[in-house]
């Protein structure tokens, strides 16, 4: 039966907006969510009413500033808040381009949440007592070992960014104990993850960026003038943030190896490569992941994530501890590894992000993952070409050349024509349910840029809808440019003032802060 | 009420058309106009100024008389008051020069105007101590000076944003000049004038990418070069803004546009010209290094605003011992034209060609391709 083509642009979509205050201002004197049972008498005349175990010194003088506010009204404030925002719940999360908003799952939810294998579990436990989640934590790594051809995989840190950093200090671990001292610098690329520059750059290396050539890939050229007996190391994204895979990386591998230098792979833009192309093939010596992207663990809200790192045999000394070992019987954390690094999180990272991760990974079987991957590539190919036939989209850089599973887009004829920006067609994006998308990180090299990324859970349908809502504004910036300017119109919020966000006198982080500064308060 | 003053200069960019290379001077005027030369600048300004009629309601607008301003005001929209007078058929950089002092006296808060470089070096000739900020209207044959938009479009929604209150940045622009003369005989002789005051138009990031400062980046460009540098050894520091940070943190006293010359963390010498820094460097028992950065808006490292580091000196300190310092966000703006070299030794351009190692922050550098040639 032929599907009934339906209308997709939500132009009745409206947000909601409740005016809320902050849940300070909904204090009730004497309010409560909660009145705590005492003790009975009885019971405290034999064991003590609990209170009086605890230290004087961890006992509070004073009662906490807590707003006094009843459950029902508690409820309500947080369901009205959620309803002004947009979450990769109710929106496409097309709009994110390098993060990888794909579905995560909500029975891994459910699972993470509730399943007493890792709710009542403690990291301070024997390890003999929590054999499951050890399991799992093995396997995962067993998993990534496979994915990528590396040779041991840390689960520790707690970011993409922290996975980096830690790939810097194993660099670093790993020339010192050569007694090589002359390795100070790190090259990195414009447009690879602002991370990988700025994190080698906090453990203590010279950093140089490469700028693209006219082609967007990194300038070969320009690496090997800045190869040389003090390059610790090179620490780059493919493909980039641009969508662009640079098909001649082991070039760059060949020539920073050439100088004993180590590579370092950010593969936080793994998805559309999942089960085609390995770091181990193209010679790099380490790679990170981000379980929080590629594998489904939810991405956004500062977290939890995990960055998985992956090391060749020669620097396994090298990881963070403890780590997950399995002899045939039982599982055991292992900290007899007098080289490590250290450690680089508490406990042994994230272990909610790791389960939702072994739970998907199941869920897909190596097949899977395969077909995740190009699912992605193919409806990003879908996905750019129809953009790239929306009035004012130009594609810069690599022309006819395909991009993966994102690109970075740029409406710079669109601003040339109307005066109509990217920033302008954000704030209308929002007025068809649609969430911010993603410009680019900083510099923008790429003017007026913006940047999507399908993913493979989105279909056809959730693609045209957004197609169809970039195709609207487009047409609306070349028939009322101002009509663009001056949106949202449907939104929670209208038009923050982006430059109070900047000033430290209307800042307030604090209810304190806030009262202070409206006066409410000495 | 914000208040925009106007200034037009009439026959900027005469002499391009007709490629007379320029427009100073009677004689070339007349010269360009019997080739059949049109004004180009009104056009160019009522462009701009068009996109500020938008905001008409919001300021209070000064022009200079006739095709000085009160003309293409008109033709936009606007509703200036007139000040000042000229002989309308023959304005001379002098009107220019007085329009704008009788803007500062009228106090506006920005002064926009349409021609190149010329009428840049006559604005801040005029403006001297004055804090006003200006935005250039690209309308002149040369456009060396970096107090330009990127066209007139672009020049009248800045001043828009500006006014409003919108934008808030202000960066220092530097006003080029190249000697016409020389330039038509194919030698290229620019000088740096000074700087003018120029609004920026903000990019609003998202929260991902965070806050981003290129003031706290060259600090931290400047506090590398200092930490770096070694005794007993000459450092010649090449004139601009960029270069001023490195002796602001050593707190020595400098000269915007000229070269200075640092010993052991001291001042040795202020301004110095191209001779005395050849014998300053031959007398020297010991290293020397050369500090520069790029001038003017096509991204000069030598050669332009910079000539007393002159090709003999390059050679006699050697070119490893040059440091380039720069912004970050000048490199990306410059992108994807070389930074350039025109010492006026041609073998030597062509050695300093390749890759440099720009410093453009603490411990934080680009590589970035240098060239002899603009193409």
């Amino acid at each position: 039966m032929a599907r009934q083509q339906r209308k997709l642009l939500r132009d009745n979509y409206h947000q909601a907006r409740w005016d809320e205050p902050i849940i300070f201002e909904m204090s009730v004197p004497g309010e409560r969510g909660v009145l705590v049972p005492m003790a009975s008498e009885e019971i405290a005349s034999q064991v003590g009413d609990g209170a009086s175990a605890i230290p004087a010194s961890l006992r509070r003088k004073k009662a906490p500033a807590l707003p006094e506010v009843n459950q029902m009204r508690v409820n309500r404030h947080y369901y009205h808040l959620s309803q002004e925002t947009l979450g990769t719940d109710v929106t496409l999360g097309i709009s994110e381009g390098t993060c990888t908003m794909k579905y995560s799952p909500k029975v891994q939810e459910h699972m993470a949440s509730r399943h007493p294998g890792i709710v009542e579990v403690h990291p301070h436990q024997d390890p003999e007592t929590m054999q499951g989640l050890l399991e799992i934590y093995y396997k995962v790594e067993q998993f990534l070992k496979e994915v990528s051809g590396m040779d041991a995989f840390s689960l520790q840190p707690g970011g993409g960014a922290h996975a980096v950093y830690t790939n810097a200090s194993i660099i670093r671990a790993y020339h010192r104990a050569r007694g090589d001292h002359k390795r100070t610098e790190i090259i990195t690329t414009m447009f690879s993850h602002p991370c990988d520059a700025a994190t080698p750059n906090t453990a203590g290396f010279k950093v140089i960026t490469l700028m693209p050539d006219e082609s967007g890939y990194p300038d070969l050229e320009a690496m090997k003038a800045a190869l040389s007996e003090r390059t610790a190391g090179i620490m780059i994204t493919n493909p980039e943030d641009t969508g662009i895979y640079n098909p001649r990386i082991e070039e760059y591998v060949r020539a920073a190896h050439a100088v004993g230098a180590l590579c370092s792979y950010d593969q936080a833009n793994a998805n559309g490569m999942l089960g085609i192309h390995r770091a181990k093939e193209a010679n790099f010596d380490l790679v990170h992941f981000n379980l929080h992207k590629t594998f489904s663990a939810p991405h956004g809200s500062m977290g939890p994530a995990t960055g998985a790192v992956g090391v060749k045999e020669f620097l396994k000394p090298y990881l963070p501890v403890p780590r997950v070992e399995f002899d045939g019987q039982k599982y055991t954390l292992n900290y007899n590894y007098p080289e490590s690094i250290g450690k680089v999180r508490t406990f042994f990272g994230n272990a909610n992000v790791v389960l939702k991760t072994y739970m998907w990974i199941m869920q897909h079987g190596a097949d899977g993952l395969k077909e995740a991957a190009i699912c992605s590539v193919l409806n990003n190919q879908y996905f750019m070409k129809k953009i790239s036939q929306i009035p004012g989209v130009v594609i810069p850089y690599a022309k006819g050349k395909r991009r993966l599973e994102q690109v970075r887009y740029s409406w710079e004829k669109l601003m040339q024509d109307t005066g109509v920006g990217t920033d302008d067609v954000n704030r209308r994006l929002v007025d068809f349910g649609i969430e911010h998308y993603w410009t680019s990180h900083h510099p923008w090299v790429v003017p007026e840029p913006f940047t999507l990324e399908p993913c493979e859970s989105y279909n056809k349908e959730d693609m045209d809808e957004y197609i169809e809502v970039l195709q609207q504004i487009s047409k609306e910036a070349y028939e009322d440019p101002d009509f663009v300017k001056k949106a949202p119109y449907k939104a929670a919020s209208h038009r923050p003032t982006h430059s109070a966000i900047d000033d430290p006198e209307l800042i307030a982080v604090t209810w304190r802060q806030y009262q202070k500064k409206k006066g409410l308060r000495k | 009420m914000r208040k925009l003053g106007v200034i037009v200069n009439p026959v900027a960019g005469m002499g391009g058309r007709v490629g007379l290379k320029g427009s100073d001077g009677i004689e070339i005027l007349e010269k360009a106009r019997k080739m059949g030369a049109k004004p180009e600048a009104p056009r160019r300004a009522a462009e701009a100024l068009k996109v500020i009629a938008n905001i008409k309601d919001q300021i209070k607008v000064y022009a200079y008389p006739h095709e000085m301003g009160a003309d293409e005001c008109l033709e936009a929209g606007l509703e200036p008051e007139v000040i000042g007078s000229i002989k309308s058929g023959a304005t001379r950089p002098e009107d220019t020069m007085e329009a704008a002092r009788l803007m500062v006296a009228k106090e506006v808060d920005l002064i926009l105007f349409a021609g190149g470089d010329g009428t840049a070096r006559n604005i801040h000739t005029a403006i001297g101590a004055n804090n006003i900020p200006v935005l250039g209207i690209p309308a002149g044959v040369k456009i060396h000076s970096a107090v330009y938009a990127i066209n007139p479009r672009s020049a009248g929604e800045v001043a828009s944003l500006y006014l409003q209150g919108k934008v808030v940045e202000i960066k220092e622009a530097e006003v080029m000049d190249i000697d016409e003369e020389a330039f038509r005989e194919g030698r290229v002789n620019a000088r740096l004038y000074g700087y003018l005051r120029v609004p920026v138009e903000r990019r609003v990031q998202s929260v991902k990418s965070g806050a981003h400062s290129e003031q706290a980046e060259i600090q931290g460009m400047a506090a590398d070069v200092v930490a770096n540098m070694e005794p007993d050894t000459l450092y010649i520091i090449g004139p601009g803004t960029t270069t001023r940070s490195i002796m602001e943190r050593l707190g020595l006293e400098y000269t915007l546009l000229g070269v200075d010359v640092v010993l052991n963390k001291q001042l040795l010498q202020l301004d110095v010209g191209e001779e005395q820094l050849f014998n300053l460097v031959e007398q020297h028992k010991g290293n020397a290094r050369i500090v520069v950065t790029a001038i003017g808006g096509q991204g000069h490292i030598f050669g332009r605003g910079n000539q007393q580091i002159s090709p003999r000196i390059i050679r006699k300190v050697g070119k490893n011992n040059i440091t380039v310092v720069a912004s970050r966000d000048k490199l990306v703006a410059l992108q994807p034209h070389p930074l350039l070299v025109d010492t006026g030794d041609p073998d030597l351009d062509q050695e300093l060609s390749g890759y440099v190692r720009v410093v453009t922050g603490w411990e934080d550098s680009i590589m970035y391709r240098v060239s002899n040639d603009a193409g």
